[in-house]
């Protein structure tokens, strides 16, 4: 997986040197560089895996990315990484594109024209000589949550020589609430870590702690691991909008976000030891966590309010969590987002402000709409902004700095646990970005390369430096949990009558970051599967009592700022509340992300971030709108599989129904591997990194709105969604590698066939596009290039992309072959080392991502091997298993673990 | 006599024709010929009694046409290019039927064309019975008996006096 | 005295003479330029079609996944059911020795040709990769692959190829005596070279004409099977895939069915307007539009036999998607297609139980146009619906046609239209020689 200290230490100089080559020119080049790579990893075309972090709002994922002869290829997690596990989400997968992306900034602009980075130095030069006079007031920085401690340090260095200066910063998504609520339970701000493997009893109030947010990843593989039959826990989730959390539980009550908060009263009632309440499944729940205290865990989502937060620290405590199922944690961050921002604002339009920093984010789109941050920052004499697109911010500043990517800069990085780990650069800058260290390093007239602030910051040096390095984890570094006594506060909501506007944040673009995403863009949201825009989200009863109907446009309207939106209706959202994602509507976001959607920002006012009371109208028209599933109703044909938890504890199983047995045909013999691969449906979540861990890995290209609408989407993997009796199930549905396969048989020109292990692989040259093979498909998992997709807008550059899987031209059909080029890899080492290829020597690119590890994969003619051992399970199960078309993937049953007390 | 290609009357219906034809052989003609512009019933019985060999070479070709397309399928399925298609058996045989039908009508259907041509002596843009006075009316309403002049112990006089026998329209020399 | 085939007087020469001066005398008419000009527009639709098509793929049209057989597939099974009528006159009627087939076959046959020519087209405009469609064809090449055999697809080459060659050598064979006669009765030394050339001398000598006519009872003999097993092969296409709605053993003959429905019906729809721009009344009588229509009454009967078993097999397997698909057919979002084809397939066939309604030429035409469009309908229905709603619920999407395939859909309509406007012109629309066989079977010769 990695390489030997003194060849990376070679490859590092190198890289360093191409860097500053390509940063030291006096106009950017023309075109992005490839940097020099070492001769022998270009040779024998063999991948070199590195080590480095990805952080968002703070909290860093580990990573391993993949290094095809110099060019970063494909992402996985890092198993030694506590937030990872050796899993990623979707957003890791898909910042690969976004490395690659050619809509990333490449010039440095002055007030729009081209700039060099002396002429910026020589600004700040001149500004900060004019402030030092009185220590460098009005000199301010703005950035997001600070995770990494070599910017940390660099911005107390900064204020050290200018002690009137300000540092502010601004998350959209930021966790104001929870660590307000930290510091009214326990009178200092800390962020949680929660243990989902210990905990038997989870209660999640509005919080999606297993589909966004600082662990999530960890959190989800935890959580799969309390779900196999003999140990199962239990969830409970209360919530607004149908959640990947609330998709997962037990237990699930939709209400909208006034009732929520009168809920979680009723449960710290009942966890006092009242007994009557009328709100649904409150005692239950409160007799559940009460019978396993000290493995339960309750859990608050960023939308409460801080007494609320402090309420649900107090019942934590009571039921033996801290230190057991949640620990407390030094904060990401001391300042409150919303607090900072505004002190900016206002001082920037009093005109005290004389120079300011922006290290990332996109205040001028995303902050608090009462503020007016893009007016305020006009008075700004001296404004820089650092980001890798061009976006609404840099057009506000004066000046604008592309900046490196993670995957080409030097940083370090926190885990949600607190563990530090060293970013280290992949590749030089593609685009001649700097990064944020070296923009820092401006203002205080640092000299020191990135690499070495990193090494200071961390003080890491040596064997220590090159080990971490090697290992991407700083090893010991997670902070002792602290040990706090939470406190009683009191908490009375506030009544709310009439529609309330909740803000979430986007599955697919998150706050709006990863909108010139395009792989994000059209990564089906999984509660809708709508791609390539946002929608306001009602309830069935709320949409009858608008009277709209899918894409009908509605007004939302917030004390006279109005939003018109196209509706979308979900089952299991909350009646009463329209939710509005986050992220769209951007007016700068290149050519895939600009105009996409509509801007629910200009209702979010900084005193009501998550939701507020609004009014609703109906407006005449409605908006096309692309969703990748249309019916998510099983029509009573159990594609995916429910059982108890009783009948999958006596080992009931799954499927039922009549067997076939006889073919007409005798069986094809395979002499050496069996492929196969098990899904467990008990533990796939629904969030979309297998999707997109696939597209990257197998170069699947985007097709856009339009196309998407038309049903045209390339995903060979796709999560169906089902909706049954108000439990949502989660199908990934990838090739089923049938061994009487009806695609093949139809094919008029033998461009899909079987090899000698069982795949069924599509012989891209040789087919015609007939799409017999499509129709035949039971299960439609075969994709077509309708048009040249491959060669289309959003993609990566050929240098970017797998060079281990052809791009496909159009015309022709595509499908998941199970990750065939791993499969080689695995072959040619094997053959190197004259052996079979061994368990887990081949992972295919969904499995590898999988936050749940629901994917098993492997050689199933080998009894041993897990993907053996897990069909035999009783909830094993055939999709479509009457058509006898012999699938090689296979499925197990989903187990719901209802509590008994709790009625139906 | 080798400049005469024959000697030919020019009659009004397919009856007299008919009945011109059965005379001819009756007298013991050889070379006989008669056009018309349909075909009529009796006529070629009268004029070559030996049936067809056609019926035989058409159901030859579809034989082999059939044969052919079987082997293809089996050769290039089984032989040339073995490979595991949807666990189907390499010699699918059922399925190798509709192609096997459509090459034996195939071949049946070219054999029956390509032998009526060619047993017909087709194409033959040239004959001197195109040059030949009112021979045009042979595929509009006249029907012809022609004596051929190259057929053994033919004589002109006595051709032209028979031909003249039999009361058509006009008797007609056909230059070679 | 006229009998019901023939009416009038008419003698060898006249009736010779009638149908060579279409091609040989007769001036251009203005609603026949007017008819061509009409058709060439749509034929360049088709055209410019073609090209965007070919430029940048089958994404101009409204295909998808799940529903990856659009218009192409629908308009290639219309247009070979329409290419069924002439072929089956010319082999059936002949092996049954009706003689009101004379007058008939030969527009009929040319209307096969061209159909199935048409109809040849879609499949290869139908692939991802036209370009590459040789790949069907068995050949010997570098890499050493073959067509794959048990595809329905490669049986549907064959087939089609096959039926396109048997019916182009049956025409042709069938109008060597007629084209003889033209270069008989042609003035212009072109014309005479060309239809000379094609007519590859023929006399009508008396064995000619015996072998001649073995050869056609051999072609007619060849060629029935051929049409029954053309369309058995086409549903083939559907009936061997899984898909529910396609895969029923009632296909072969509920295809041929509506292909004899559909193909009789556009006999009509040719043959009322060509008998009266042509003045042809005498040759193509009320007689046979009547018997057109008693076929076009019996294969409609045949065709709603093929509806009615649809649904019940569906119900009596008791598979819960065959059940899901009929009743999506009657309820779903294709629910007024199914209803409109029931209605112009099943009900308005049956006022062809009234002997004035199959003597009233304008209800027959009218007739002939509403089943051609129910029948178009009922392909579009079985390609689309089936699809639309198979298996996994999750994956059901329908299927909506863009402007590229009705476009491309009219311009095919154009081409036809094209092809047989050419042919009236330079060909005779009615076989020369089996009318005056026919004028001889009436014994009303005129002797001249």
């Amino acid at each position: 997986m990695s390489t030997t200290p003194v060849t990376r230490r070679d490859f590092l100089k190198l890289a360093g040197a191409a860097s500053a080559l390509a940063t030291g020119a006096c106009t950017a080049p023309p075109d992005e560089i490839v940097p020099y790579v070492k001769p022998r990893a270009i040779a024998d075309g063999i991948a070199q895996f590195y080590a480095t972090a990805m952080t968002m709002q703070g909290r860093a994922v580990g990573l391993l990315v993949q290094s095809d002869m110099g060019r970063p290829t494909k992402i996985e997690g890092n198993p030694a990484h506590p937030s990872s596990l050796g899993s990623t989400g979707a957003f890791e997968q898909a910042s690969i594109l976004e490395l690659w992306d050619p809509a990333r900034s490449r010039t440095l602009r002055h007030r729009g024209v081209p700039a060099t980075r002396e002429a910026l130095a020589a600004e700040w030069r001149r500004t900060l000589a004019a402030l030092e006079a009185r220590d460098g007031e009005g000199l301010r920085i703005l950035t997001g949550y600070v995770g990494s401690a070599t910017l940390r340090a660099q911005l107390a260095g900064i204020a050290k020589k200018h002690p009137a200066m300000r540092l502010h910063e601004w998350e959209p998504l930021h966790r104001d609430n929870s660590l307000e609520g930290a510091r009214l339970a326990f009178g200092r701000r800390v962020d949680c870590a929660y243990r989902f493997e210990a905990a038997d009893v989870v209660v999640a109030i509005d919080a999606d702690p297993l589909g966004a947010g600082p662990g999530w990843v960890r959190h989800a593989r935890d959580f799969a691991s309390r779900r196999a039959p003999q140990s199962m826990g239990r969830l409970y989730a209360i919530e607004t909008f149908p959640s990947i959390t609330g998709s997962m539980a037990d237990h699930r009550v939709a209400l909208a976000p006034a009732a929520i908060r009168q809920w979680l009263l009723g449960l710290d009632a009942a966890l006092r030891g009242e007994t009557s309440t009328a709100l649904p499944l409150v005692m239950a729940a409160a007799r559940d966590l009460l019978a396993h205290r000290g493995r339960a865990l309750v859990i608050a989502g960023e939308s409460l309010p801080p007494a609320a937060h402090a309420i649900v620290h107090r019942m934590n405590a009571r039921l033996g969590a801290p230190g057991n199922t949640v620990s407390y944690l030094p904060p990401v961050s001391g300042v409150a987002c919303a607090e900072s921002i505004k002190t900016l604002s206002e001082d920037m339009r009093a005109g005290r402000v004389r120079a300011l920093l922006v290290l990332g984010g996109n205040p001028a789109y995303d902050a608090p709409s009462d503020y007016d941050f893009s007016g305020a920052l006009a008075k700004v004499p001296m404004s820089a902004h650092v980001s890798l697109y061009e976006d609404e911010t840099s057009a506000a500043c004066a000046w604008h700095v592309p900046r490196a990517h993670y995957l080409e800069e030097w940083s370090d990085a926190t885990a949600h646990d607190g563990t530090a780990s060293i970013v280290q650069p992949l590749v030089a800058p593609l685009y001649g970005g700097i990064s944020v260290h070296e923009a820092a390093a401006m203002l205080e007239d640092e000299s020191a390369s990135p690499r070495e602030l990193v090494m200071r910051a961390l003080r890491l040096e040596g064997d220590a430096w090159r080990t971490a390095l090697r290992d991407g984890v700083v090893a010991s570094s997670a902070p002792t949990p602290l040990a706090l006594a939470a406190r009683d506060v009191a908490f009375t909501p506030v009544d709310a009558s009439g529609w309330t506007a909740a803000f979430r944040p986007d599955a697919a673009v998150h706050g709006g970051e990863f909108a010139p995403n395009a792989w994000l863009q059209e990564l089906p949201r999984p509660e809708s599967k709508l791609v390539w825009d946002n929608a306001a989200y009602v309830s069935p009863a709320s949409a009858s009592q608008l009277g709209v109907k899918n894409g009908d446009l509605i007004e939302v309207s917030v004390a006279g700022r109005k939003v018109r939106a196209p509706a979308w209706i979900l089952t299991g959202h909350a009646d009463g509340t329209i939710t509005l994602p986050l992220g769209y509507g951007r007016e700068r976001a290149g050519p895939v992300g600009s105009h996409v959607g509509f801007d629910a920002y200009p209702l979010r006012a900084a005193a009501t971030p998550w939701d507020v009371a609004c009014t609703v109208t109906r407006e005449g028209g409605a908006r096309a709108l692309a969703a990748t599933q249309l019916h998510t109703s099983m029509e009573g044909r159990d594609p995916a599989k429910r059982m108890t938890l009783a009948d999958a504890l006596s080992g009931h199983a799954a499927a039922h129904g009549e067997k076939p047995t006889e073919s007409l045909y005798p069986a094809w013999p395979y002499e050496s591997y069996r492929w196969a691969m098990a899904i467990d449906l008990n533990a796939c979540i629904g969030c979309n990194a297998c999707t997109v861990a696939c597209q990257a890995e197998n170069n699947i290209p985007t097709v856009g709105k339009e196309e998407a609408s038309r049903g045209r989407s390339m995903h060979w993997i796709r999560v169906d969604r089902y909706e049954e009796g108000g439990a949502v199930l989660h199908q990934p549905v990838p090739c089923m590698q049938c061994e009487d396969a009806p695609c093949e048989a139809v094919c008029p020109v033998g461009a899909t066939v079987h090899d000698s292990e069982g795949i069924n692989v599509q012989v891209y040259n040789r087919c015609v596009g007939t799409r017999f093979c499509s129709n035949n498909c039971p299960y439609k998992v075969r994709r077509f290039n309708f048009f040249h997709y491959s060669a289309g807008p959003g993609e990566r550059p050929v240098e970017g992309s797998n060079p281990q899987v052809t791009t496909r031209m159009r015309g022709v059909m595509e499908k998941c072959n199970y990750c065939l080029q791993r499969i080689t890899r695995a072959r040619l080492q094997a053959d190197k080392e004259d052996r079979r290829i061994a368990e887990g020597d081949v992972v295919t690119a969904c499995q590898a991502a999988c936050p749940t590890k629901a994917i098993t994969f492997g050689d199933m003619a080998d009894p041993a091997s897990a993907v053996a051992q897990v069909k035999r399970s009783p909830r094993g199960y055939t999709l479509l298993e009457e058509l006898n078309t012999r699938p090689r993937t296979t499925y197990l049953a989903r187990v719901a673990n209802p509590n008994p007390e709790a009625g139906p | 006599m080798s400049a005469l290609y024959g000697v030919m009357a020019e009659l009004a219906d397919e009856k007299a024709l008919l009945a011109a034809a059965r005379e001819a052989r009756d007298a013991g003609w050889s070379g006989v010929e008669a056009y018309s512009p349909f075909p009529v019933e009796g006529l070629a019985e009268t004029l070559a009694p030996r049936a067809s060999r056609l019926p035989f070479f058409v159901l030859l070709f579809g034989i082999f046409g059939g044969a052919a397309g079987y082997f293809l399928q089996w050769y290039t399925a089984v032989i040339s290019y073995p490979i595991n298609v949807g666990g189907r058996p390499l010699h699918s045989w059922p399925e190798f039927i509709p192609v096997t039908f459509e090459t034996t009508v195939l071949f049946a259907a070219l054999a029956a064309v390509i032998g009526m041509i060619a047993g017909n002596g087709l194409p033959r843009l040239r004959h001197p019975l195109f040059d030949a006075p009112h021979f045009d009316l042979a595929t509009r309403n006249r029907f012809f008996l022609c004596l051929r002049g190259d057929a053994p112990r033919f004589d002109e006089e006595r051709a032209r006096g028979f031909l003249e026998s039999l009361r058509p329209i006009r008797v007609i020399e056909v230059a070679a | 005295m006229s009998s019901e085939v023939l009416r009038g007087r008419w003698g060898y020469a006249s009736v010779t003479d009638k149908i060579a001066d279409l091609v040989l005398r007769r001036r251009t008419h203005w609603l026949w330029a007017l008819g061509f000009g009409i058709a060439g527009t749509l034929t360049l639709v088709f055209l410019g079609g073609i090209v965007w098509l070919f430029a940048v793929g089958v994404g101009i049209w409204g295909v998808n996944i799940p529903v990856a057989w659009g218009f192409a597939i629908v308009n290639f099974v219309w247009w070979i059911g329409i290419g069924h009528a002439g072929t089956f006159i010319s082999a059936f009627l002949l092996l049954l020795r009706q003689k009101w087939r004379n007058s008939i076959n030969r527009f009929a046959e040319a209307m096969t040709l061209f159909a199935a020519g048409i109809a040849g087209m879609w499949p290869i405009l139908h692939l991802g990769r036209p370009w590459f469609f040789y790949w069907l064809v068995p050949y010997p090449d570098v890499m050493n692959v073959w067509p794959q055999w048990r595809s329905p697809l490669v049986w549907d080459f064959f087939a089609i190829s096959t039926y396109l060659t048997v019916s182009l050598l049956f025409w042709y064979v069938g109008l060597i005596p007629d084209l003889a006669t033209l270069r008989d009765r042609a003035h212009g030394v072109w014309r005479r070279m060309i239809y000379g050339f094609l007519a590859l001398g023929w006399r009508g000598e008396a064995r000619h004409w015996a072998r001649f006519e073995t050869a056609y009872l051999l072609l007619a003999g060849l060629a029935a099977p051929l049409v029954i097993s053309v369309h058995s092969i086409v549903s083939l296409d559907f009936a061997i895939g899984n898909t529910p709605g396609y895969h029923s053993t009632i296909f072969p003959p509920y295809f041929v069915a509506g292909a004899l429905f559909c193909g009789f019906a556009m006999v009509l729809v040719i043959a009322i307007p060509m008998r009266r721009f042509l003045r042809l009344e005498d040759f193509i009588t009320i007689r046979h539009l009547d018997n057109a229509a008693k076929i076009l009454l019996a294969t409609g009967l045949l065709v709603a036999y093929g509806y009615g078993m649809e649904v019940f097999t569906a119900f009596y397997s008791g598979d819960e998607y065959e059940i899901a698909i009929a009743l999506d057919r009657m309820k779903g979002f294709y629910a007024p297609v199914y209803w409109t084809l029931i209605c112009l397939n099943v009900v308005v066939p049956q006022i062809l139980w009234w002997r004035r309604a199959r003597r009233s030429v304008a209800t027959l035409f009218a007739v002939g146009i509403l089943v051609n469009i129910g029948m178009w309908l009922e392909r579009f229905m079985i390609v689309e619906s089936s699809l639309a709603h198979d298996f996994l619920p999750s994956a059901w999407r329908p299927f909506i046609p863009t402007g590229w395939d009705w476009a491309m859909l009219a311009g095919s309509v154009g081409l036809f239209a094209l092809f047989f406007l050419a042919f009236v012109r330079l060909l005779p629309a009615l076989s020369i020689f089996e009318m005056r066989e026919l004028v001889e079977e009436e014994k009303e010769g005129e002797v001249a």
